[in-house]
């Protein structure tokens, strides 16, 4: 068996995370898209510079912040424990939440620039055939978005996977809660268990790069219909 | 009150709309202007994709906005066809049709059969909109305005995107349209042969301002207007054919008012057509004339006398029955003859066109 029992653990942990913080950015990350894609107010450079900004800030920075946030003086931890759920640093829970802010523009901005190039025009041709704003966007705007749709899950998907300080700053180590992949791969090598650490850091390589190649091999038809 | 009433006010940085229209109800009323006039704006705001604080506007009493309410367009029983045929590249030509067509609760005045027959599209109907060609793809955006079963048709420039021989083979299935549905068309183009081919009245629209506006023959006659349909002046004349002399090859066409001949051009007798006379193959005389190579000679009164474009020259409006002919002269033609309205006169035309 190339993989250790640990790893195994640490993969399937890893996919859950990834799996779950997908799910929520899908939920969450659509209407902030749909928003930033269609408001005209001033206030779109704000938001979008703050969704944008785990992407240059350094996960260790987003980290600190969020354990502050989420640890018992926190706005966070307060919030939890006056809900009885108990503080959320070191928890599978802390780790989906700190995740879900790590990789919200790899689920937004792909969505914001699919919804901005379907443009004004099909929402109204569907407002002229009796489709209310809910209706088309169901009926118009996700289907024409869809590509976007999936370019941005696979980002997310695959950037939650890549995630590192962040865990290590909310999540520490775990075994079976936080011990993710590229953690398992860290303690590997801080043990000299070399062989080890190529077995995992070789499968988290071939997967990056399906990842990629399905994203690149895969376009939709660039021909704007109609 | 069986009409249409639009009353619309809109304050654009470098662009104003004011105004304040009573429509008719049924057939094709064209908004005539050059781009920039306001026109689209004008329909966009019937249509309620634009929302002017300041409007009004009922349809046959029914109110769509006015000072305290506003419908969303989808709410608004109207069928709207874009400049680019706008079809929903993830449907089928099908699906883009059943779309309008699922959504609406109230009587279908138009079924979906009777709007693919109208366009000729059933041969298109599985085919995504990626492989139509333009002509199809605006065919295709005029029947699923249609399916709707819209109270109002709004149509901007539907031909303007497409080039000659695709406008060619649109016009015949508008003209099926206005021939065919009691639906009500408001029809914005700037191109002065679609407007006198298909519109029964006019709005001519210049700056964001309602110009002019009335029957096709009596826009076209009007002499006083400072934007001209088309580069001459003409008059449009409804006609049907009368009668064809087969030894001659030629058709009579009847209008109120007198008969015009044609070269025959191949329809059946009762057939309604438009026919175009430019002003300035209508010449006038004081006298009957004798003996000239010129066929079509008419009797009327003179109706008004105005400018051209050019100093040197005149337009005269003639009435004959209840059909308007425009001539253009000069203005020393008119001294010489000694033209005044209300004199009997008598007019030469010395051509004639089909609109097609």
């Amino acid at each position: 068996m190339l993989l250790s029992e640990g790893d195994l653990q640490a993969i399937w942990l890893t996919l859950r995370l990834a799996s779950i913080v997908t799910l929520i950015l899908l939920v969450l990350g659509t209407p902030i898209a749909w928003w930033l894609a269609r408001t005209r107010t001033r206030w779109k450079g704000l938001i979008g510079a703050v969704v944008a900004l785990p992407l240059v800030l350094p996960p260790s920075v987003l980290g600190f912040y969020l354990l502050l946030a989420m640890g018992p003086y926190g706005l966070v931890g307060h919030l939890t424990r006056k809900l009885g759920l108990g503080p959320l640093p070191f928890t599978f829970e802390g780790l989906v939440i700190a995740s879900v802010f790590y990789s919200l523009p790899f689920m937004v901005q792909p969505l914001q620039n699919a919804f901005e190039s379907i443009g004004d025009r099909p929402l109204e041709v569907a407002a002229t055939l009796r489709g209310s704003p809910l209706d088309a966007f169901f009926t118009v705007a996700v289907p024409l978005a869809l590509p976007g749709f999936l370019t941005a899950s696979i980002l997310t998907f695959a950037h939650t996977v890549g995630e590192f300080g962040v865990v290590l700053m909310i999540g520490g180590n775990i075994p079976g809660v936080t011990r993710v992949a590229s953690v398992q791969i860290y303690d590997h090598v801080e043990a000299l268990e070399y062989t080890q650490a190529h077995h995992l850091s070789a499968i988290m390589l071939v997967f990056s790069f399906l990842v990629l190649l399905a994203l690149y091999a895969w376009r939709p038809n660039p021909k704007k219909g109609a | 009150m069986s009409e249409i009433q639009a009353k619309f006010r809109l304050d654009w940085p470098g662009f104003s709309l004011d105004v304040d229209l009573q429509l008719p109800i049924t057939g094709i009323t064209a908004l005539f202007g050059h781009s920039g006039s306001g026109k689209t704006t004008l329909l966009r705001c019937m249509a309620g994709l634009e929302r002017a604080p300041q409007g009004r506007l009922t349809i046959n009493g029914d109110v769509w906005q006015d000072d305290s309410h506003w419908l969303p367009t989808y709410k608004r029983p109207l069928g709207y066809v874009f400049q680019e045929a706008s079809l929903f590249a993830h449907l089928s030509v099908m699906g883009n049709l059943r779309y309008g067509m699922k959504r609406v609760k109230d009587a279908q005045l138009v079924s979906l059969e009777q709007a693919i027959e109208l366009l000729g599209i059933g041969h298109l109907l599985d085919r995504k909109p990626d492989l139509l060609s333009g002509g199809e793809r605006q065919r295709v955006a005029i029947a699923r305005a249609l399916a709707v079963s819209p109270r109002l048709l709004l149509m901007d420039e539907p031909l303007a995107a497409l080039d000659l021989k695709r406008k060619r083979e649109i016009l015949p299935y508008l003209e099926r349209l206005h021939d065919e549905l009691a639906i009500p068309v408001i029809y914005v183009s700037h191109s002065p042969d679609e407007v006198a081919r298909l519109a029964d009245y006019i709005v001519v629209m210049e700056d964001g301002r309602a110009l002019g506006q009335g029957q096709l023959a009596e826009i076209l006659a009007r002499t006083d207007l400072p934007i001209r349909i088309g580069e001459e002046a003409f008059a449009i004349i409804k006609a049907v054919i009368g009668e064809v002399d087969n030894e001659w090859h030629l058709a009579r066409l009847d209008f109120p008012g007198g008969q015009l001949w044609f070269r025959d051009p191949g329809l059946a007798v009762g057939h309604s057509v438009r026919i175009r006379i430019l002003a300035r193959d209508v010449s006038l005389a004081k006298q009957p004339p004798q003996k000239s190579s010129i066929q079509n000679v008419l009797h009327g009164k003179v109706e008004a006398i105005g400018g051209d474009e050019h100093p040197g020259l005149a337009i005269v409006r003639i009435l004959i029955g209840d059909s308007r002919f425009l001539a253009r002269l000069t203005r020393r033609a008119v001294s010489e003859l000694d033209l005044e309205t209300e004199q009997n006169i008598w007019i030469q035309v010395k051509s004639v066109a089909l609109m097609e």
